[in-house]
């Protein structure tokens, strides 16, 4: 098919998709009016609820319960083979490698980037709204960029030349330049250093999120607060630390969960940059090397369901905040 | 707040450095990328992009790279087939999840909240754990009932729109909680339906939400690589995917791959900073993914 019939495609199908949802919602609507006054009070909200309800149960919920089935069987996911993939796994020193990963991603890159969210939103605040605007739109501007374009764009940074050719990376260029020798980055792995390339990768495209929300956050302590603090004679710092940000926890929080979410479930980074070589291998990216390389179903089954553990706890933290939001109101 | 500003001044200039230096830092990968991009492929594989920077006329300026990954490489393809992937992907997702969102908020029904919760629980579950089901389901439907929802576009919108309900219905019920419920039972009293209340009031008053939540999600659903690899397939090649592959042949030049990457982000920066003000405003109002 050419691009034009790619186009008239897509232009169709989106004239169906919408027109088939909004009629479905027509149609419960009136269905909903055929029965009784009484009926009709209790069965309302499914007029409404019904399509999403259809969605959730059939793409996320089901599936959700039938790969944690999955997990116990075998590659081919037809067989029965209780605790296996599990026991494999956490046997294989492998596995026990990218689980480690996970945990350096995990207490690395959240923190870091609340923290450097944090010092952009503060020094922004000194520097008058114009340049404040300009700044942090840049700092910003890569929440916009894929996963996959980010490492193109810092596999230009990376990049190693074999000895001999010209230098074109960034990184390498600096190193030879302060009297260093060539390296290629992404394959040291002592002390997990390629993860840790990998890391800041991540923290460059979160940062801006971090920062707009802690911004706003900074920007909503009230003003007396801040004056009683200094009236007391506190200085700037103790002003940052002790007014500002006890006040701005929640939102501290809440940053650093959701960049805890993301970071456990990173994969495209470790795909495009290493393909899961030299020990960088992350459980998101290990399911889909079992899944979609190896064709074992079980283990792939296994190693999600293993991840959707490990995020469960967050899941309350999650409902949690959104209770004591909605006390607020 | 202004006194304490005021107070604060004489760092104006620190902090102006100091921002001046992570703006350069967070700008140099990118930068680096846009000079490449334009760089023909001998100039790239002979010295460093900065060189280009420091010495803009000693260089061999070139648009060739995009020519290549545009017709060779595909990419005018991809293009279109990532715009057809993801207008749906956001429009549908917000059609549905506005309409949980106003039952959740005006009507009332048995175990509202418990299914809100639910709801709210599922905005964590990494999408990982749906899919080996949900793709055999559909090679299970194109199999035993010929219908070929994957390989195709249909297949990334129905798994994109459902991943980014649990997240749609969240903010747009937190935003409808603050619509004002009088005029909404004044409609009730004048003998306005629930369905015509949701179209004629709620929608329109939800603008807000609407646009800054389908800007996320378009972003989301332009930059995803797993799902549209998985269900789109290789006949219609998202860019994320192509781009993937062009890394993969970056001895080809690195030209190309910048171009690509290039034309891969252009849009979505285009959407950012046309409509930044809407996409902060969704950010700080709990928009989390």
């Amino acid at each position: 098919m050419g691009a034009l019939g790619d186009i008239g495609y897509g232009l169709l199908a989106i004239a169906i998709g919408i027109a088939v949802s909004l009629g479905a919602y027509k149609g419960l609507d009136l269905l909903v009016n055929l029965f009784s006054e009484e009926l009709q009070k209790k069965i309302r909200a499914l007029g409404f609820l019904l399509p999403a309800a259809l969605l959730l149960v059939v793409v996320l919920l089901v599936p959700l319960v039938q790969t944690f089935y999955l997990s116990f069987t075998n590659k081919t996911g037809k067989e029965f083979i209780g605790l296996q993939n599990y026991v494999d796994l956490f046997t294989s020193p492998e596995f026990l490698g990218i689980l480690l990963n996970n945990f350096l991603w995990i207490a690395f890159v959240p923190a870091i980037t609340v923290a450097v969210g944090l010092l952009v939103a503060t020094l922004g605040n000194n520097v008058g709204p114009r340049r404040e605007k300009i700044f942090k739109s840049l700092i910003f501007m890569p929440m916009s960029i894929s996963f996959v374009s980010a490492a193109t764009i810092w596999s230009f940074i990376y990049v190693y030349v074999p000895p001999g050719r010209p230098e074109i990376g960034l990184l390498n260029s600096i190193v030879v330049a302060l009297g260093g020798q060539p390296q290629p980055w992404l394959i040291i792995d002592t002390a997990r250093f390629n993860s840790f390339l990998l890391m800041i990768i991540i923290i460059w495209l979160q940062a801006g999120f971090a920062m707009v929300l802690l911004s706003a956050a900074i920007k909503a302590v009230p003003e007396e607060t801040i004056e009683a603090a200094r009236i007391d004679g506190a200085n700037t710092v103790q002003v940052f630390f002790q007014v500002i940000v006890p006040q701005i926890r929640a939102t501290i929080m809440s940053v650093f969960i959701t960049v805890l979410i993301l970071v456990m479930k990173i994969f495209d980074i470790v795909l495009a940059m290493t393909g899961g070589q030299f020990n960088t291998s992350v459980l998101g990216f290990e399911f889909y090397k079992q899944f979609f390389l190896n064709f074992n179903t079980g283990a792939a089954s296994a190693i999600v369901t293993i991840l959707t553990i490990l995020v469960a706890p967050l899941m309350w933290i999650q409902i949690r905040s959104a209770r004591k939001q909605e006390a607020l109101r | 707040m202004k006194s304490f500003f005021d107070s604060i001044r004489k760092y104006k200039i620190a902090s102006t450095l100091g921002l001046l230096v992570l703006v350069a830092i967070w700008s140099i990968p990118t930068v680096g990328l846009l000079i490449t991009a334009f760089r023909s492929k001998d100039s790239a594989s002979q010295s460093g992009w900065w060189e280009a920077l420091i010495n803009p006329l000693g260089q061999d300026w070139s648009l060739a790279a995009f020519t290549t990954v545009l017709e060779r490489d595909g990419m005018l393809q991809s293009l279109i087939s990532t715009i057809v992937v993801a207008v749906p992907s956001t429009v549908l997702p917000i059609l549905i999840a506005a309409n949980a969102a106003y039952a959740f908020t005006f009507i009332e029904f048995k175990g509202r909240e418990w299914i809100f919760g639910i709801i709210v629980g599922l905005m964590v579950i990494p999408l990982q754990a749906a899919l080996v089901p949900v793709l055999r389901g559909m090679v299970w439907l194109k199999k035993n009932l010929g219908i070929s929802i994957i390989g195709d576009y249909p297949g990334a919108w129905i798994v994109h729109a459902t991943f980014a309900l649990p997240l749609a219905i969240y903010i747009l019920r937190n935003y409808m909680m603050t619509l004002p419920v009088a005029l909404i039972e004044a409609a009730r009293v004048d003998g306005a339906s629930y369905y015509q209340i949701f179209w004629r009031l709620v929608m329109p008053m939800s603008v807000p939400a609407l646009a800054s939540f389908a800007i996320f999600q378009f972003l989301w659903v332009w930059n995803d690589y797993l799902i549209a690899f998985i269900f789109v397939g290789d006949e219609r090649t998202v860019m994320t995917y192509r781009l993937l592959r062009l890394l993969g042949q970056y001895g080809d030049g690195w030209q190309n791959v910048a171009a690509g990457s290039f034309l891969s982000l252009i849009i979505p920066l285009i959407v950012f900073f046309s409509l930044q003000r809407y996409f902060v405003r969704g950010l700080t109002a709990g928009a989390v993914k």
